[in-house]
């Protein structure tokens, strides 16, 4: 148990180290490369911009994911249910994959202008869904006809049976995706605070930093972000444990 | 077939038989024909059959108990929890694995997760078992093991069971008669009367009768691959 909190740990700190000594062996200035040691100023002197901005970074994320889930898994359900359905669906969905989002971010900006809010979890939800959609699609479309048949020979209805069996069965792949999207999901936010700046969220005050040069906050920032992503994930990690931890075998 | 028989189907790989078993349990309907199941047709599925697969299709998150509940769940929705337990409990002890109950299908061997799936198809006490080939996948002793943990369940309780094999030592030494069916598309091509003692160990397989039933049974296979090499 110990170990498992203090590998990751002296990992950081070796990886923090290493940065240092990079930026110290290279003479970098600030403007160039900001170095660890730089980061807590940083932090201290913008701390309430960091937690309010933060929180609206991560709302907004984990809004647009959870309507990522309810939707991917509304496509998933189709898809893998309904071959007519997989055969429509399949190739409408791959190619709004492909789109960069990057391009899309001046679209939805001007389709609901001023609607920060709106515009950024509907960037976080675009994002995400597609792993989620995918592993349900196939999750339910690859279930052992056997699986269906010890329910069916009973006569159960189809709800009962994916209920007991199509939903359980599917959600290690579901979890795998979760954290795929949830990754993603956050990087959609914080394009949209970005690239199209409204003074709110992490990539907003990212954005601040650069307009006034001030490289210290700019990778504080970053840290910051990544200290979120951190955090998302292990919150999918836990919730796989509880949900989906059946499916995790331990060598014995 | 009469009410409470055992039959032992076997015939050519390919030649229809786990498409039987799919119309016998109503989850297929035919596309010309009736299928008639003690005096009703099969319209349908209809909860009392079983039914088992070479696979055991055992649900991972669930544990054993939990497993062999999951058909009182469907066909009595209102039984109370203690009750369900108690009727699993019943046959998982008949089966061996009384103390395997709260494990998980993936802790447990092959052959005892078939036990776990035949406890399954019998929790709701059907009045027919169908089974697809549930001993294939098994190694030669196991699967010995599980015939007489068959016989025994069958004496326990009655009920009418259709087996699909490719065994025929299996099928002398659970069937009360042994089906073999021809090439695609299957026909009855030969049925046997086991006449072998109700209570039979294995040792009667090793009987002159049992070789010669064994005997015939292999040629009336060889008949009906032959007859599927002659279609081609
Ligand atoms: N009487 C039949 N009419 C139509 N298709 C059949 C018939 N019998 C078998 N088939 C087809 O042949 C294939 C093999 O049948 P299956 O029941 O799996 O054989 P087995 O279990 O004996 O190996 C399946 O695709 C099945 O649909
Ligand atoms: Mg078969």
């Amino acid at each position: 148990m110990l170990s498992k909190i203090a590998t990751p740990v002296i990992a950081i700190i070796i990886f923090l180290g290493l940065w240092e000594l990079l930026v110290w062996a290279n003479g970098w200035p600030n403007f160039k490369m900001a170095s660890p040691s730089d980061l807590p100023p940083a932090f201290w002197k913008y701390k309430e911009l960091f937690l309010t901005m933060g929180w609206q970074t991560l709302w907004r994320t984990v809004v647009g994911l959870i309507i990522a889930v309810i939707f991917g898994t509304a496509i998933g359900m189709i898809i893998g249910f309904s071959r007519i359905a997989r055969d429509a669906l399949y190739p409408l969905l791959i190619g709004f994959n492909a789109i960069p989002k990057a391009t899309l971010v001046p679209v939805i900006s001007l389709l609901f202008i001023g609607q920060h809010d709106f515009n950024t979890i509907l960037m976080a939800f675009m994002i995400s869904f597609f792993p989620i959609a995918v592993s349900v699609g196939i999750g339910l479309s690859t279930l052992e006809p056997e699986y269906r048949d010890i329910l069916r020979a009973l006569g159960a209805s189809r709800y009962t049976i994916f209920m007991k069996i199509a939903l359980p069965k599917t959600l290690p792949e579901f979890f795998g995706a979760l954290k795929v999207s949830a990754t993603l999901a956050f990087i959609g936010t914080n394009l949209v605070e970005i690239v199209s700046p409204h003074g709110r969220g992490l990539g907003a005050l990212f954005k601040s930093g650069e307009t006034n040069g001030d490289y210290p906050l700019m990778f504080a920032v970053l840290i910051a972000l990544a200290f979120l992503g951190i955090v998302l994930y292990y919150a999918v990690i836990f919730l796989e444990r509880i949900f989906a931890g059946w499916a995790d075998r331990e060598a014995s | 077939m009469p009410e409470g028989t055992f039959a032992a189907v076997v015939g050519p790989s390919g030649c229809g038989k786990s498409t039987l078993t799919r119309l016998v349990a109503g989850l297929m309907t035919p596309d010309e024909g009736e299928v008639w199941l003690h005096g009703a047709r099969v319209k349908g599925p209809r909860n009392t059959v079983g039914m088992a697969f070479q696979n055991p299709v055992l649900l991972e998150w669930r544990t054993i108990l939990d497993n062999v509940i999951l058909p009182l769940e469907i066909v009595a929705p209102r039984m109370p929890r203690a009750d369900r337990e108690k009727r699993a409990m019943e046959l998982l002890e008949m089966v061996g694995l009384v103390g395997f109950e709260n494990k998980r299908p993936s802790e447990l061997s092959g052959g005892m997760r078939q036990r776990a799936s035949l406890c399954r198809s019998l929790v709701h006490k059907p009045e027919v078992l169908i089974m697809d080939e549930p001993f294939g996948a098994l190694d030669a002793f196991t699967r010995e093991d599980l015939w007489q943990t068959m016989r025994d369940l069958r004496d326990a309780e009655p009920f009418t069971a259709v087996l699909i094999t490719h065994d025929l030592r299996e099928s002398v030494f659970l069937g009360d008669q042994v089906i073999v069916l021809s090439g695609r598309p299957a026909r009855t091509q030969f049925v046997m009367d086991v006449d072998l003692p109700k209570d039979r160990t294995l040792d009667v397989l090793f009987t002159p009768k049992a070789a010669d039933m064994l005997h015939i049974l292999r040629d009336q296979i060889k008949i009906a691959q032959g007859r599927e090499v002659e279609a081609h």
